[in-house]
């Protein structure tokens, strides 16, 4: 049954989605491009690069996306509801018994494990992104203006703080005129 | 105005408007809730900010919730986090009944050959500056280079790593404080 498989993914990547949108990339293409297919890592990076340019978080577009791809508006909202509901039943017992005792010394203990494993989680995520799909004219030989184009938007990123907005619309309009 | 469509109103200007995700925004949910509601202080806000982060889940959903808790309870926070998950569901619907037919168009198709590395790059900066705040030292850089290798290499499903880690630390946590406090 879809909308079972779906509230199963889901639900389990609002579980396991310690540290936010970045971190929960990998999480999310493990499930939905490696074990169930649901979509290719191709159209993961398209979804993903709509995600940073509308509105609303990379984990809700993508349970959207995902959900209506397989199921219509109705899997849509399934996925989407099924990805906030441990949200909603932390955040209760996090405000009722947790809430004075959040700089507990195990909550630190566990984030000193985590946080560390996070950021290899999201480096993951970039390299299972650089394959052959998104990266088609890399190699020797071939022109490798992907790479070209990757290299420049890293630089502008990290080095420049550029607004990444700004940064896809510019990668799109370097593809439409180079690429054919 | 009634109280739970304010708590809507508001997440849904929020979710409307605040492109880039999570920590993007922080300043905007500060500015409504803290500043032009007074639903509540700064110190607060920033109490809140440390429960969010701390829990797993989407950060505005949680946010939302969390807000619409403190205000008016469990109604309060449903309406809140309906108002921050409203606005992207609608427009990723609109874009996926739209985006399977166009993505095949030629100009569609040479836009996101260019689009498809520089999302990459754009999931590599953040991770990278990560390694920063992070405070990953040599010692500790095992556990990132470990968590890559699983993934990566060995398609281990991201779970493990994070429950394996968040154990891990908690042992290595508690066995340096208790020998830290017998001596």
């Amino acid at each position: 049954m879809i909308y079972l498989e779906l509230i199963y993914v889901f639900f389990k990547i609002g579980v396991f989605g310690f540290g936010g949108g970045y971190a929960m990339i990998s999480l999310i293409q493990f499930e939905v491009v490696d074990h169930f297919h649901w979509m290719t890592m191709q159209e993961f990076a398209d979804i993903l690069a709509i995600s940073q340019i509308t509105p609303g978080p990379i984990s809700i577009n993508t349970a959207t996306y995902v959900g209506f791809n397989t199921a219509g508006i109705l899997g849509a909202t399934v996925a989407t509801l099924a990805l906030c509901l441990p949200s909603v039943v932390l955040m209760l017992f996090v405000i009722r018994f947790l809430f004075a005792n959040i700089e507990n010394r195990y909550v630190q203990y566990v984030f000193s494990g985590l946080r560390p494993a996070i950021v290899g989680l999201i480096f993951a995520a970039a390299l299972l992104l650089m394959n052959t799909e998104n990266f088609p004219d890399a190699g020797i030989g071939k022109n490798n203006f992907s790479i070209v184009i990757c290299a420049a938007t890293f630089i502008a990123s990290y080095f420049y703080k550029v607004n990444p907005v700004l940064l896809i619309v510019l990668a799109g309009a370097c593809g439409f005129l180079i690429s054919s | 105005m009634n109280i739970y469509f304010q708590l809507f109103k508001t997440f849904f200007e929020i979710g409307a408007f605040t492109i880039g995700g999570g920590y993007a925004m922080l300043s905007m949910v500060e500015r409504s809730v803290v500043q032009k509601k007074k639903w509540m202080t700064k110190d607060d806000f920033w109490d809140m900010i440390v429960v969010v982060q701390t829990i797993p889940g989407v950060f505005a959903v949680n946010t939302a919730l969390y807000t619409g808790y403190r205000i008016k309870g469990m109604k309060g926070a449903i309406c809140a986090a309906l108002g921050a998950i409203i606005p992207s569901f609608v427009i990723i619907c609109l874009v996926a009944m739209f985006f399977v037919e166009i993505r095949d168009n030629t100009i569609v198709e040479r836009i996101f050959k260019g689009i498809r590395p520089c999302v990459v790059a754009l999931i590599l900066a953040p991770a990278l500056q990560m390694v920063k705040s992070a405070k990953i030292t040599l010692k500790t850089a095992v556990i990132p280079i470990g968590a890559v290798f699983l993934v990566w290499w060995c398609d281990v499903s991201p779970v493990y790593v994070i429950v394996a880690s968040a154990l891990g630390g908690v042992l290595i946590g508690a066995y340096s404080y208790y020998r830290i406090s017998s001596k």
